[in-house]
């Protein structure tokens, strides 16, 4: 397998094409130069650093290694799953459900991956845990935040039809049915739009790096497809797990809405 | 027989007794905590204190099936779907009390949206009256109707009442309170209710 390396001069010309939108964004005074420069530096920062970690990480083939570095993954995605809900779960369940789910759904997917279909020697290879689990994470991340984050909204929003369910006699189950199946509709909405759209008008970046890398297109779509499989049980599993126990959470063991149990507005 | 004693909620503290077919006003300045107190009842809120219905502890069943006893009505009740009839266990077992209630026997499909506020508050009296609850917490059930429909209403409760069920009215009308309440209570911004003949 041959493929062209790259040296990091040969990145300059493209990173100009932000400077460019940089420049753009002033001379237009769209007043998005300052946000768009933290974010490519933070994105140059963040790559070189993992791949320098990953080099060490794939040098050691460590278990504890590699499982310090998928914990250290796994709370970054319960911080951004926080930081996009509008309303926030009370006190240690903030973070607690994200990372739970988050956890449940991306570490069992993966494990079953590795343990029945790659099997790399030895199982926790991090040139396989690693990067799986970085996929599935980024999807379950967004399917879990999604969810929670309509769940919340549409029961503060709903909050007349849920008491009005319950005051009839209803379950906590009966009366949240309706914003629970919201939740996850939005929650599963990503990936089933990329399911259906992938190949037609994306190509994955996995697939595109491993045909870049030299291999067969139809074994590049193999591997893309597990990894889709993967992406949309981990999903399906953190969503579902996310909004039923955010339900959970939101109501009592006497059926009521417990939206008091809400924090106010978080910021952003 | 429905007892409260020592009912906590906030600043609400209360004790009393419904008896069969007992309808008893619950009136008050806005703000004051009816609408909480009616809550608490229904144990639709956290709250402290004893409440029983014909002697059986509430905290002895289920909370739904608590609430199908005791059902609490709001002035403005919520709805889950899209058309009116989605709302009824039985929609057809429920038309003759939605015509009675002055609404036409073909509003089933009509969708919730298109409602005006004194049809939706018909349709959420007529949702909870199917329940057939014994006890009945009504929160300011007429504010959004007209005299005619208010008679309607208060015709039906009445109704009801001479068949054994016992109802809590809170409404801000005195004269209505004086023609469906057989007790008056009052309630302060102490909390606590004051019982006043009629």
């Amino acid at each position: 397998m041959t493929y062209i390396q790259l040296s990091y001069g040969d990145l300059v010309l493209p990173a100009l094409l932000v400077v460019m939108d940089g420049a753009l964004s002033l001379v237009l005074r769209l007043k998005l130069e300052k946000q768009l420069a933290i974010a490519s530096v933070r994105m140059v920062l963040q790559l070189v650093l993992v791949g320098y970690v990953l080099t060490f990480l794939f040098a050691a083939v460590s278990l504890l290694w590699t499982a310090v570095a998928a914990s250290i993954m796994v709370l970054f995605a319960s911080r951004e799953i926080v930081a996009r809900q509008k309303r926030r779960l009370p006190g240690i369940w903030s973070y607690g459900l994200g990372a739970g789910c988050t956890l449940l759904a991306a570490g069992t997917v993966t494990t079953f991956a590795l343990l029945t279909e790659l099997r790399p020697d030895p199982w926790y290879h991090p040139r396989y845990a690693l990067p799986l689990l970085g996929m599935i994470l980024g999807n379950t991340m967004t399917g879990i935040s999604l969810g929670l984050d309509v769940l919340t909204n549409s029961l503060v929003r709903e909050r007349a039809a849920v008491e009005a369910c319950l005051a009839l006699g209803g379950t906590r189950y009966q009366a949240l049915l309706p914003v629970i199946r919201d939740a996850l509709r939005s929650g599963f909405m990503p990936i089933m739009n990329s399911m259906a759209a992938i190949g037609l008008v994306s190509l994955p970046g996995m697939m595109t790096g491993q045909i870049i890398a030299g291999v067969e297109p139809i074994d590049a779509v193999k591997y893309q497809l597990l990894i889709m499989f993967l992406i949309a049980g981990g999903t399906g599993l953190g969503t579902l797990a996310a909004v039923l126990g955010g339900a959970h959470l939101l109501t009592d063991h006497r059926h009521r809405l417990r939206l008091d149990r809400i924090a106010a507005d978080g910021p952003g | 027989m429905l007892t409260v004693s020592g009912l906590k909620r906030l600043h609400i503290s209360v004790s009393f007794d419904l008896q069969d077919g007992e309808c008893v006003v619950l009136q008050g300045p806005s703000g004051v905590g009816k609408t909480l107190l009616l809550r608490a009842i229904a144990d639709l809120d956290p709250n402290e204190g004893t409440v029983k219905h014909d002697g059986t502890l509430r905290e002895a069943m289920p909370a739904p099936a608590w609430r199908k006893r005791v059902t609490y009505l709001a002035a403005e009740p919520g709805w889950w779907s899209d058309t009116v009839q989605e709302h009824f266990m039985g929609w057809g077992d429920a038309i003759p009390l939605v015509t009675r209630l002055g609404l036409p026997d073909d509003c089933g499909p009509w969708p919730i949206q298109r409602l005006s506020t004194g049809e939706r508050q018909r349709l959420g009296l007529a949702r909870a009256l199917m329940l057939r609850s014994p006890v009945l917490l009504l929160d300011e059930p007429t504010s959004a109707l007209d005299p005619a429909s208010a008679a309607g209403v208060e015709s039906l409760i009445a109704e009801r009442i001479s068949n054994g069920t016992s109802v809590i009215w809170s409404t801000h009308d005195d004269a209505q309170a004086r023609r469906v309440g057989s007790r008056i209570f009052t309630m302060g911004p102490d909390g606590r209710i004051e019982e006043n003949g009629r």
